[in-house]
């Protein structure tokens, strides 16, 4: 149902972008700074890989608090990403196609945590949810407490990786602009019909790489958890929490699971760019 | 499958960040201005020595004109690992006897003497909410209890402690310091923490200390020690020892008294 609108896009995109197959002439100087900048993020990780003692690496990563870290995580991040979906598409619309005052200070407001340090997150967290904050006092009286529960994890890392999601969304919604959906609704379809049968799928890209980048920043996920959840294995114990704390007795255990780390994330972002992303780009 | 995969690499670019370190953190912490480099002292500390060595650095100054104290705090396992690899210290000073021995064995520092020793005690919050009175109390599954993970030195000592006292802990969170535990108490978000004697000492008001007669189950002695390293002229090496004696001497072990440390 989506493939007319899509291929129609993609003719209008290739007709405004004929002038532009001429090449365009690249600057060769830029080339170097370009794989200088490369090598400066790829280096790090293939050093890191030279690090790894092989021999132990199965074991290392296997072990109990391993296993229960890496679960922990996956666990928590999947839970943070769909908490970012459910809060994050009507944010990135309400932003993007809203028309109400002050919509520019929330704007910005939105994304403070996309430049705060996460340790601050974990503070401010703290300062609303923790046993003697804003909100976790009243929360206390219900029984309710936060505070060193998986539940602050997801609360930590959503809080963090909300912005990526927002920002990634409402840029698409920008760009895209509103034509396909004014027409939509001329037809007579309803605003529901329309989010769901042609603004999303048009922004689809935009969606799920928002929804990578926020699993990857929820997976990551270190200063705010640290702050706010406190560590625990199998509770709140991450595994950069993990790593940060093998680190202190066992380097070898921390590089094995700083490796672990980032084939999950390449896996991650592999697999996602594949599929939605990568189709939208020719 | 292992014996295709390539060697584990040298340790180089370790020694490289680890002796950059070493040479920037001094520097940073300088309590006075050198005037040559045979008058400047560099004293490794660990990092809850922190108050008393600036007190002591000071006063060895004031002793000694022209001396330039320049003390590098860190924690003593990271400190240990910058000696070893050179960094250019005349005084080591570890909060435990374990972290000083690896100098000892490779042969790095001179016969290592106690100065101080610490305990764990409980911290509470002021107030102590949930009202908390003994060790035993700790293991109320109700009482929100933050210690430090067994993997660093003060979860070491709370290990043995409450092994040797036979009981279990059900702590809501192993953190990864005392710092951290001490932040969680002073926060009011963990009704209880084990931190050492001197870290509530510290902490101020919003925390109180209550002593428990098990803490004697894990006493944490630190050892100081003079370096013996290339380059250092005889009169460092003097000096070096003058330092020890200060931190020994009855002015030394006063200041030390006074931030919460117990004598040998």
């Amino acid at each position: 149902m989506t493939a007319p609108v899509t291929s129609e896009r993609a003719a209008t995109n290739r007709t405004r972008r004929d002038p532009a197959e001429v090449p365009a002439g690249l600057p060769r100087w830029a080339y170097l700074p370009a794989v200088v900048g490369g090598l400066f993020v790829v280096l790090p990780l293939v050093a890191m890989g030279t690090r790894v003692d092989w021999s132990n690496y199965w074991g290392l990563v296997t072990s109990e608090s391993a296993r229960a870290a890496l679960v922990l995580s996956l666990q928590t991040a999947t839970a943070s990403t769909l908490l970012c979906l459910v809060l994050g598409i009507p944010m990135a619309l309400v932003l993007a196609r809203g028309r109400f005052p002050g919509q520019h200070l929330l704007r910005s407001l939105v994304l403070v945590p996309l430049v705060l340090p996460p340790v601050v997150g974990g503070v401010a967290l703290l300062s609303t949810f923790g046993r003697r904050g804003l909100l976790g006092e009243s929360m206390e009286v219900l029984g309710l407490q936060i505070a060193f529960s998986t539940t602050a994890v997801v609360l930590a890392q959503s809080f963090v990786a909300l912005p990526f999601l927002v920002v990634s969304l409402e840029g698409a919604l920008r760009t895209g602009g509103e034509r396909y959906d004014v027409v939509a609704a001329s037809l007579g379809a309803s605003p529901t019909t329309v989010l769901r049968r042609v603004t999303l799928p048009l922004v689809w890209p935009g969606l799920v790489s928002g929804t990578v980048l926020a699993f990857a920043r929820a997976l990551g996920e270190f200063g705010a958890t640290i702050t706010f959840a406190g560590s625990l294995q199998g509770v709140t114990r991450t595994l950069p929490l993990e790593v940060y704390l093998q680190r202190e007795t066992d380097p070898d255990a921390a590089v094995a699971l700083s490796l672990l780390l980032v084939a999950v994330a390449v896996v991650v972002i592999a697999a996602t760019s594949r599929r939605g992303a990568g189709g939208a780009v020719r | 499958m292992t014996a295709a995969l390539p060697r584990r690499t040298p340790r180089a670019p370790v020694a490289l960040v680890v002796a950059a370190s070493a040479a920037v953190v001094p520097t940073a912490c300088s309590t006075g201005t050198a005037t040559e480099d045979d008058t400047t002292l560099t004293v490794f500390a660990a990092a809850s020595l922190t108050a008393a060595f600036e007190e002591i650095a000071a006063d060895f100054e004031a002793d000694y004109p022209g001396v330039d104290v320049q003390l590098n705090l860190a924690g003593s396992s990271s400190l240990v690992a910058q000696v070893q690899q050179g960094a250019p210290a005349d005084v080591v000073a570890t909060a435990d006897t374990a972290t000083m021995d690896t100098l000892v064995a490779d042969d790095l520092v001179g016969i290592p003497q106690a100065f101080a020793t610490n305990t764990l005690e409980i911290a509470v919050p002021s107030g102590n909410p949930a009202g908390v009175t003994t060790l035993q109390d700790l293991t109320v599954p109700a009482v929100n209890l933050v210690v430090c993970a067994p993997e660093v030195p003060c979860g070491a000592a709370t290990t043995d402690v409450v092994d040797h006292a036979g009981l279990t802990l059900h702590p809501v969170s192993e953190e990864q310091s005392v710092t951290d535990v001490l932040g969680k108490v002073t926060a009011g978000e963990a009704d209880a923490g084990l931190v050492y004697v001197t870290d509530v000492a510290r902490a101020g008001d919003r925390v109180e200390g209550i002593p428990f007669d098990e803490a004697d189950a894990a006493v944490n002695t630190y050892p100081i020690a003079t370096v013996g390293r290339t380059g250092q002229s005889a009169d460092q090496a003097d000096r070096a020892q003058q330092f020890v004696d200060a931190v020994l001497s009855p002015d030394g072990q006063a200041v030390l008294a006074d931030l919460g440390f117990a004598a040998p």
